[in-house]
């Protein structure tokens, strides 16, 4: 075996083993850490999955915000097993998604004007969830109910934290292979040629349409699921926290960070912003309300100015023996 | 079944709101055009200069006036910082790059004002009179608001338009390679014009500060809305920003009185994205 794929078997080991290690007094804060870690590297990575191909959406959150009260709001209303409620989730999300991506794709709808027409359907599904307090809770949110003793499974409720490591870290590996998956096949040059130049693209035979609803249909609804994993992790849903600009920004800014081309990019970006958050959060806690918040902000400003590839980008640039050949862009 | 009086009312408002929304779109629209690149944080500048007028009037006392004067300025120096600090150093990166280092911009001034001044909301406290016209009752205070906003609307359009410096930042707004050839320093219209929209939140900062108490989510709040009306208006057509203010503002003042204040601002949206699928170029764009 190679260096690199050494590497990630051993990674995989340690994770897949880390529950049962003795980090005693840390442990159920360490377990949370990295829970939070996988599943939002999933929804970065979904999120990746249009943002590669210059489709960038400011509005994940609106995927996510469907995805989470959905399954919620029928848990608590109906005392529909999530399982089954994903399922009307992720359909509902479908339509979402092809509803905003089938117009901005016919009409042309590209770059800032996609970006901020993403943003208004984020913005819209959050103040619909607000303006619905009756039965979301609004503003203040809307706390799962407890499912009866014995009936976790049905319900995705676990008091063992180790059963919501492993369903994450399963999530987060299947996002990963999504993500391989879709870079070694055909769409990903058939989408790499519409974002260069879609006229050109569908010169060539390229039905883009097609391949650009597919591929944000797909990103749609990982990011939903995402959502979902996080509601039942959470046990609460909230709008300012699963829809809207702030979360869709903050998802946007991990996978920069991490560095949107490569594989590991959005994961490395995630797990560095939830673990700067929470070392701040540790370091300054109540004392400085928004310092914390501040320091991040800042970094991200010198993070995008300083290191546009992203971390795990520019890492691997550096370390590639053979410098690439420049990629020139014809004007 | 709603009086029509407080329909009468709700668009009055509505129009009153639109001028400062026009106020708020024009400034981020300039530099839009002029940039091509999308300030995520301008309206959180907006609400630092609305800091800026609350300590200056209600802690160290100075008149509105004068407040509202030192609020421009700050907006100014925020314009210029903006742009040499964050914006020159990204001029060639990819648009989404630039869209996201002022979006970062955005968190560091939110959650630095949290820090600060924490999430108290704070108000320019006025005496000024309610009015009452033929049975509906307006505020003074966005009445006057809504006439200063509408004179430094006409303020940018003279100074776009009779002075060299503004044809130049014209110019460069309908074609950024000709202005070099032309012999324009890029720096130096880059630099004024985000000095002018500084100084447009300034001024947008303190008509708000009288109307509405200042909090660090300001930003949040009324963001997104500018956002939409400058593309809905067309980017870098101000006559455009200005009329799509006002359709917005109507659209959500009226929606909140006959169902919600959100659902107003869901109908906006709404018809926002539609309208980008119709007229992707804005209100006032010719057809291809």
């Amino acid at each position: 075996m190679r260096l690199p794929r050494l590497l990630g078997v051993g990674l995989l080991a340690v994770l897949a083993a880390a529950p049962f290690l003795p980090l005693e007094p840390m442990k159920d804060y360490s377990l949370h850490v990295v829970i939070q870690i996988f599943i939002w590297s999933f929804i970065g990575g979904a999120w990746s999955l249009m943002g590669r191909f210059g489709l960038v959406s400011l509005g994940h959150g609106a995927f996510l915000g469907v995805g989470a009260y959905t399954t919620t709001l029928l848990w608590n209303f109906y005392g529909l097993s999530p399982w089954l409620g994903s399922v009307a989730a992720v359909l509902l999300t479908v339509a979402l998604a092809v509803l905003v991506a089938y117009p901005c794709s016919r009409f042309r709808i590209l770059g800032h004007y996609f970006a901020l027409v993403t943003l208004a359907v984020g913005e819209v599904v959050r103040l619909l969830i607000i303006a619905e307090r009756d039965w979301t809770g609004g503003s203040l949110g809307l706390t799962l109910r407890p499912a009866a003793t014995g009936t976790g499974l049905a319900a995705i409720q676990f008091p063992d934290k180790r059963v919501f490591y492993y369903g994450a870290l399963v999530l987060w590996l299947a996002g990963l292979w999504v993500w391989a998956r879709l870079d070694r096949s055909m769409a990903r040059a058939a989408m790499e040629a519409i974002g260069e130049d879609e006229t050109a693209a569908a010169s060539v035979g390229i039905h883009v349409t097609r391949f650009k609803l597919g591929v944000t249909v797909l990103s749609a609804v990982l990011t939903a699921v995402g959502g979902i994993a996080y509601a039942q992790y959470i046990t609460y849903v909230n709008p300012q926290t699963l829809a809207g600009i702030e979360v869709s920004l903050r998802i946007v800014f991990a996978v920069v960070l991490g560095g949107m081309y490569s594989l590991l990019g959005p994961t490395v970006g995630t797990a560095l912003t939830i673990a700067l958050s929470e070392y701040l959060r540790i370091v300054f806690g109540l004392r400085f309300i928004g310092m914390a918040e501040t320091i991040y902000g800042l970094l991200l400003v010198l993070f995008i100015i300083f290191l546009p590839a992203g971390i795990y980008g520019s890492l691997r640039a550096l370390l590639a023996r053979r410098p690439r050949p420049a990629l020139t862009r014809p004007a | 079944m709603i009086e029509p009086i407080f329909l009468a009312e709700a668009a009055v408002n509505g129009i009153l709101l639109g001028g400062v929304l026009a106020l708020l779109a024009l400034g981020l629209n300039l530099i839009f055009g002029v940039l091509d690149i999308v300030w995520i944080a301008y309206v959180d500048l907006v609400m630092l200069c609305m800091y800026v007028v609350y300590f200056l009037v209600m802690v160290y006392g100075w008149p509105v006036w004068l407040g509202g004067l030192g609020g421009l300025a700050f907006g100014v120096l925020l314009g210029i910082a903006v742009h040499l600090l964050i914006i020159t150093p990204i001029l060639s990166s990819p648009p989404i790059n630039q869209l996201l280092a002022t979006g970062g911009l955005l968190f560091f001034i939110q959650s630095f004002a949290t820090f600060l001044w924490t999430t108290d909301h704070r108000s320019v406290r006025l005496t000024l009179p309610i009015i009452e016209v033929g049975g509906m009752f307006l505020s003074f205070a966005r009445l006057v608001a809504f006439v200063l906003s509408i004179l430094a609307v006409i303020g940018l359009y003279l100074f776009l338009t009779r002075t060299f410096i503004g044809t130049a930042i014209r110019a460069v707004s309908q074609d950024r390679g000709a202005m070099a050839l032309m012999g324009a320093s890029p720096q130096r219209v880059y630099i004024v014009t985000s000095a002018v929209g500084g100084a447009m939140a300034g001024i947008a900062g303190a008509l708000l500060s009288i109307q509405y108490s200042v909090h660090p989510y300001f930003g949040a709040a009324f963001g997104p809305i500018t956002f939409m009306i400058c593309v809905l208006g067309g980017l870098g057509n101000m006559v455009g920003a200005f009329v799509a203010a006002f359709i917005l503002s109507e659209i959500i003042s009226i929606g909140g009185v006959i169902w919600s204040t959100e659902m107003g601002y869901v109908i906006a949206f709404v018809i926002f994205i539609v309208m980008m699928f119709l007229r992707p170029g804005g209100i006032f764009a010719r057809r291809e």
